[in-house]
């Protein structure tokens, strides 16, 4: 088992979820129940990465963060250091590859709560704060649930684009999907059997947990 | 500027967006007007217009002297700010909070120390004591309209609006929810909007009933005048009023006239002025027909004596819908209820030859 990458696996994968969560809320509620402008281009190009060979979203991504590009020159006046095969440039590029499943479960949960339910909160004397915290979060919670553990999950997996913009540098972008690769490749099947089912046990239970709090939500009849 | 309007509602708006809405009207603190009028007609827009749901408007709003839109001033406050309470057609309650916390969530401007004595009074008065931890799921239908009910009594609004409040519980839940309405109105000294597409609802529950058409009012009146005397035949075909025809003018006396429909003279009282010539159209309400068997005369002078045929009988519950084909011009039948024993009594059947007779006081010209 490879430690190091578990560890940049996991650290990946709660890092991209903790950022893309009230990203998620908010671009999935305004595409549930504002009327956007452009609301199909916004939602193709969140769909895209689900479609797009992970190769394509590295490669325009590794010509983004060149020294000479815009977001890699500034962030190199922001911090000092390249964001080319780092653990940070991982992670932005994480974050673009898991928009969908950050947005899409919390978008559906926003949609499917009664318009009339968030204007009576309104009516009620709540402002559009106390409405969201009191009325509509409680309400869109399992799709909130759904997102982080997708995104959690679908990160832990992710390995095309992490090949091609994190490389494969120990302890700093080596992933459990790319340490499993690479066990393959040496021909350690027990070792990279070992990860592989680690792997697969996560994705399962996160999956089952998804699973089973939609059922009970709606089971309790609460929609 | 009269005090009664000042210290009720008062509103006059114009739709600037795609629904039309061309409206002005009042609403006295206590009063229940009721807005009907078919699908499409602007009720609900309305009611949105007032709660601050809907806001593409121009004009103003104000309740109990206090401008909630006033889009000269630049004024248009939140649905929050406005102390609305307001019934939803379903409802609308929150679905992952119990009866009390319902209510508990619509008083956060009231201290907190108060907040659940005052949701508890709430509770009692909609009679729904002993329920409040239940969900809205775990409640029947009329439990769920209480609840919605309090709820909107609970922030103590200046305005009470209900959107077809009735419309989603079955019929004995209804006609006890309405006298339940009737009975607690008297406690509530706001103007109350009531948008329903039941004729009977506004009839037992208004004291004003405005008709809708196209987001435009086209009458304002008490249910006996509008019933009575509908403004145009417009509004009473809206309110489902059968026997709207039209006449020419023969006679102005000072308190009626005479019309000719179709060859067949018929007096109506009504002292508004016509022209002689003049082509009108008038109504028989239904309370204005009177059905005779021919070999069974009522003594003294018939008002207005039509003879015809019954060519249609359709017994309806208690009552028969008929249809009787004047003589003069069976192309305008006339179409109106009478009881069932009456039916029995008299040994109606159709196709016999009958005489109506139309009492002059109860037509109308429009």
């Amino acid at each position: 088992m490879d430690w190091q990458a578990l560890k940049v696996s996991l650290e990946l994968a709660f890092w991209t979820s903790f950022f893309l969560f009230p990203i998620g809320i908010f671009v999935g509620r305004a595409l549930a129940v504002r009327q956007l402008p452009f609301r199909p281009v916004i939602q193709s190009l969140i769909f895209l990465p689900l479609v797009l060979p992970p190769t394509v979203l590295g490669y325009y991504f590794l010509v983004a963060i060149a020294p000479d590009a815009l977001l890699g020159s500034g962030w190199f006046w922001l911090t000092g250091r390249p964001l080319a095969f780092t653990f940070e440039g991982l992670l932005i590029v994480s974050l673009i590859a898991n928009l969908p499943f950050a947005i899409q479960p919390v978008q559906n949960s926003f949609a499917a709560i009664d318009s009339d339910v968030r204007d009576a909160a309104r009516v009620c004397g709540l402002n559009f704060w106390q409405a969201l915290w009191k009325v509509e979060l409680p309400l869109a919670w399992p799709g909130l649930l759904s997102a982080f553990l997708l995104t959690f999950t679908h990160t832990l997996g992710e390995f095309g684009v992490v090949l091609m913009v994190g490389g494969n540098l120990e302890g700093e972008t080596r992933t459990l999907s790319i340490a499993i690769y690479d066990e393959v490749q040496a021909l350690n099947m027990t070792a990279a059997g070992q990860m592989s089912l680690l792997l697969l046990v996560l994705a399962f239970v996160s999956l089952l947990l998804v699973q089973w709090k939609t059922q009970r939500f709606a089971d309790k009849g609460q929609r | 500027m009269s005090d009664q309007t000042l210290l009720g509602l008062e509103a006059s708006l114009r739709s600037t967006g795609q629904i039309p809405l061309e409206i002005d009207l009042h609403c006295a603190s206590g009063e229940i007007l009721a807005l009907i009028g078919p699908s499409g007609s602007g009720k609900t827009t309305l009611l949105r217009s007032l709660a601050g749901l809907y806001n593409e408007l121009e004009g103003y709003v104000r309740c109990q002297g206090r401008f909630w839109l006033n889009s000269q001033q630049q004024i248009c406050l939140k649905p929050e700010q406005r102390r609305v309470g307001m019934v939803f057609q379903q409802y609308a309650l929150f679905p992952h909070l119990n009866a009390l916390d319902n209510l508990l969530l619509a008083m956060t401007h009231l201290p907190k120390s108060d907040r659940q004595t005052k949701a508890l009074a709430m509770m009692e008065r909609v009679n729904l004591a002993g329920l409040e931890n239940r969900l809205p799921h775990q409640l029947s239908g009329g439990q769920r309209q209480r609840v919605a009910l309090a709820r909107a009594l609970a922030s103590e609004p200046d305005l009470l609006l209900l959107d077809e409040p009735f419309s989603a519980v079955d019929q004995v839940t209804r006609f006890r929810l309405r006298r339940e309405l009737a009975r607690l109105r008297k406690q509530i000294d706001i103007p109350i909007l009531l948008v329903t597409h039941d004729l009977d609802e506004a009839m037992q529950l208004a004291d004003r009933i405005c008709v809708l058409h196209h987001g435009e009012l086209l009458q304002v009146a008490s249910p006996r005048e509008l019933m009575q005397r509908p403004v145009s035949p417009d509004v009473a075909r809206l309110l489902g009023l059968q026997n709207i025809f039209t006449g020419r003018v023969m006679e102005v006396e000072q308190d009626s006239l005479l019309l000719d429909w179709d060859g067949c003279s018929i007096r109506i009282a009504q002292s508004t002025s016509y022209e002689l010539g003049q082509q009108v159209s008038w109504i028989a309400p239904p309370q204005s027909i009177l059905l005779q068997r021919p070999d069974r005369p009522v003594p003294g002078d018939s008002e207005n004596p039509v003879a015809g045929t019954l060519t249609e009988l359709v017994v309806m519950g208690p009552h028969t819908s008929v249809r009787v084909t004047p003589n003069h011009a069976p192309e305008l039948p006339l179409s109106f209820f009478i009881p069932l024993h009456y039916v029995e009594r008299q040994q109606l059947h159709e196709g016999m030859a009958v005489s109506l007779s139309l009492k002059a006081h109860s037509l109308h010209v429009f």
